[in-house]
């Protein structure tokens, strides 16, 4: 059939359009977790939500229950044992209100810290995770400098009794993962998250935040939110509520 | 302008190998002290998760920026023609590379893992001016060294203007390269600012230049060449210049940042309440490396060899106090993430970073200079570098004094 | 002739104070073979691993096991492929050293060859070497329920 050149154009274009969209689209919806022999995809992107009007004061369940589950051990030297994940404490300055809530590595959609580091070594997984490759980590810091909530800890000694699926070591920046080795498991839930609700406070929640099913985001689509540090506009993964 | 004879340094007497000597003895204690850092962990230091970068990090910047600076005088006359610093260029490309082999041979061993050098020179993220600087480094090195052929090769030397200009325009990318390391930083009150790239390129100059007038004096003086009155005099008034123009930027970095209400906070710590970031920036910046530099290098006291030599020396200082109240001060100011809220944690949330030099760090910082000085020192005795004499009558016949 | 005296001085002088460095550090590795009565360094010991075979070929483990080691680990990181041949978890947990649990050690599978082959391994400074407790067997961790022959075994048809 002979097509002028009108018709080949228009042909040409809607393949082209077809061909770069066709990728995106799975025939299937990710209904369950992802098998461990698929890659990870921008299809989920995992994120906490915190209450701070359920953090209790006092209690460092989260804390405890996060540096177990990564083996992250103390040495009594408080200024260079890393901390994956703190409490906060706020004292308003003109009204003397008292808030409190967990700060950690708030897995920002643009993070500064992927952009500074020089190896590639701070990188952000397709699901949003923002991770350390402790393979071409070289130690620099420079990550730590760059970092708006100083989520990240260097290990500033030898470490020993690592867990097996959170591999650490001397020299090299490490943050809050966000539980990677649970949710690749399928377990879609991260040991903060899990302290807290067994403490019976549920202030921290853990979802998928572009699942509109989800519990994080109906929660988020029904009550104000507020992000750290928004004037960056980093499109953080951890949100606030009640700040 | 008449031929110039440039001849190596005998290197036999005792004072050179007592000089070597010392270097390398300074240049050993540094290396055993990161040894002792490397096989440890930093815990050993007085770095901390608050202070991440400290006394070797200050050092290391402080030498990558006057290596910048030092190529100034070669850069002179072969991009702009000055034939007076002619005779200078090829002690400027040395400095210019023995200065940026001691900063960043401090910053390597100062790496959590020190071990993975090879990882960081083939694998780049080219969104990272830090991944940018190790590129433009590496250059560096290779630039100033084709440039030195250049000058060294007589049939060559036709070329050292179209490799001092590509040293030149390689070295502004470099020292733009180093305070934007600071300058892209948005987490930090200290640092965030267009200003700091065109600041670091000024501060080059100021530091690259006092460090080759007191190289300069010491090498002529221990192999008995004459260094006459008007290079001097020429060198200091353009070093006085360029202390003049850091001046210039300090005040314009904090008058804006007084201006600017939200930075209030950061600038009150500096200019006021620091403690020893305080005092450094008054005392060691201000002062030292400012002001009393300026009064010795325009007033009668500049006509003095040892006074200029002083005011070098106080520039220098005052170099590596700018350095501490940048790199050290701006870390230490705790990070404004709840405004309005006293801020408490177990991880020094709210408060102050505190932090105190260590020994390891302190020793591995000086051995910096001491590797720079070492190669120096070595590298004059084993190539032509030193013109013959820097003579009134040699650099300039028509000069007053010749 | 003064020169010549003092340069090959020079040249001794460096080389006796070579080899006895290197005679100092070849030593420290050296032991008695307590059958032969020979010095030589200790061959490598292997104990049984558990499991029924490796994720792939011996032959093909010795010669580029280092080469999965470094390539796969990417693909863990980046990409969240965590199946059991990309694992060095499983890896692990199979080659532990039925007594002491670790890989590492005198007789420990990694540590024992690389000993041997003079080659530094980077990989538990920060990697646990030890067995996984948590009774987490290889076959177990797969979300997918596959039998133990991982990878070479796929055209079975073992994968869901």
């Amino acid at each position: 059939m002979s097509l002028d050149r009108r018709q080949f154009i228009a042909i040409g274009g809607a393949a082209v359009a077809g061909m770069t969209l066709a990728p995106g689209l799975r025939l299937m919806e990710l209904a369950e977790a992802r098998s461990p022999e698929e890659s990870v995809t921008t299809l989920q992107r995992w994120g906490l939500l915190i209450d701070t009007t359920k953090c209790a004061t006092g209690c460092t369940s989260c804390v405890d229950a996060c540096h177990t589950e990564n083996g992250v051990q103390s040495h009594n030297r408080p200024a260079t044992d890393p901390q994956w994940i703190r409490k906060v404490t706020l004292k308003d300055k003109q009204t003397g209100y008292v808030q409190n809530l967990p700060l950690m590595c708030q897995h920002c959609e643009h993070p500064p810290c992927v952009d500074v580091c020089p190896t590639g070594a701070s990188f952000k997984r397709a699901d949003g995770i923002v991770l350390v490759d402790r393979h071409i980590c070289i130690g620099c810091r420079y990550c730590m400098m760059a970092c708006p909530y100083k989520a990240r800890s260097f290990v500033h000694e030898d470490t020993t009794g690592q867990k097996p699926h959170a591999p650490r070591g001397k020299g090299c920046v490490e943050s809050c993962t966000l539980c990677v080795h649970k949710i690749d498991k399928g377990e879609n839930t991260t040991a903060c998250a899990e302290a807290c609700r067994k403490e019976g406070h549920n202030a921290i929640i853990f979802g998928d935040l572009k699942d509109p099913k989800s519990e994080i985001s109906k929660r988020l689509a029904a009550q104000a939110s507020q992000q750290l540090r928004p004037d960056l506009k980093l499109n953080n993964g951890v949100r606030y509520q009640g700040l | 302008m008449a031929h110039v004879t440039y001849t190596k340094m005998e290197g036999q007497s005792f004072g050179f190998w007592a000089l070597l000597g010392l270097f390398g003895a300074i240049v050993a204690v540094g290396l055993a002290a990161a040894l002792y850092m490397e096989h440890n962990g930093h815990w050993v230091t007085g770095m901390n998760n608050q202070i991440v970068w400290g006394t070797p990090h200050v050092f290391a910047v402080f030498l990558i920026v006057a290596a910048s600076g030092a190529l100034n005088v070669a850069s002179i006359a072969s991009v702009f023609g000055r034939q007076l610093y002619k005779p200078l260029s090829r002690m400027s490309g040395l400095l210019a590379i023995s200065l940026l082999a001691g900063g960043l041979i401090v910053l390597v061993l100062d790496l959590g893992r020190p071990d993975r050098l090879i990882v960081a020179m083939t694998h780049y993220n080219f969104k990272s001016i830090f991944a940018w600087n190790i590129i433009l480094y590496n250059g560096f090195f290779a630039i100033v060294a084709l440039y030195l052929w250049m000058m060294f090769e007589r049939r060559f030397n036709d070329y050292t203007k179209p490799a001092g200009m590509a040293a030149f325009l390689w070295r502004l990318t470099l020292t733009t390269g180093t305070g934007s390391i600071f300058g892209f930083l948005v987490a930090r009150d200290a640092y965030d600012s267009a200003l700091l790239a065109p600041m670091f390129i000024i501060l080059s100059f100021a530091y690259g230049l006092a460090i080759f007038l007191l190289v300069l004096m010491a090498a002529t003086r221990g192999t008995g060449r004459e260094l006459g009155e008007v290079t001097v005099n020429r060198l200091k008034n353009l070093l006085g210049v360029f202390v003049a123009s850091a001046l210039y930027f300090a005040v314009v970095y904090h008058l804006t940042n007084l201006y600017i209400t939200g930075k209030h906070d950061v600038e009150r710590f500096i200019l006021l309440d620091g403690g020893v970031y305080t005092k450094a920036f008054w005392i060691g910046q201000v002062f030292a490396g400012g002001v009393l530099p300026l009064v010795i290098l325009f007033s009668g006291l500049g006509r003095s060899r040892a006074m200029i030599a002083l005011a070098s020396v106080l520039i220098v200082l005052g170099g590596l106090a700018q350095m501490y109240v940048t790199i050290i001060g701006g870390q230490a100011f705790p990070l404004a993430l709840f405004p309005d809220k006293i801020v408490t944690s177990s991880f020094s949330d709210g408060v102050v970073g505190t932090y105190s030099p260590s020994l390891p760090e302190v020793l591995l910082g000086i051995s910096g200079l001491g590797i720079a000085l070492a190669m120096t020192t070595f590298a004059l005795k084993i190539l032509p570098f030193l013109p013959q004499t820097l003579a009134d009558a040699a650099v300039d016949p028509h000069s007053k004094t010749s | 002739m003064n020169k010549l005296l003092r340069s090959m001085a020079f040249v001794a002088a460096l080389t006796t104070g070579g080899s006895l460095a290197v005679s100092a550090v070849a030593a420290d590795g050296y032991e008695k073979d307590p059958v032969a009565g020979v010095r030589h360094v200790p061959r490598p010991i292997h104990h049984e691993p558990q499991g029924e075979k490796c994720v792939a070929p011996t032959s093909e483990m010795r010669r580029n096991h280092m080469e999965k080691i470094l390539h796969q680990r990417d693909q863990t990181m980046h990409q969240g492929i965590r199946t059991a041949q990309y694992s060095l978890k499983n890896c692990v947990d199979c080659h532990a050293d039925p007594k002491t649990g670790s890989v590492l050690g005198k007789e420990g599978f990694c540590e024992s060859c690389h000993r041997y082959a003079a080659v530094q391994i980077d990989c538990f400074s920060c990697h646990s070497a030890q067995r996984d407790a948590k009774a987490e067997t290889a076959p177990a961790r797969a979300l997918t329920a596959a039998p133990r022959n991982h990878g070479t075994d796929s055209a079975k048809g073992n994968k869901p």
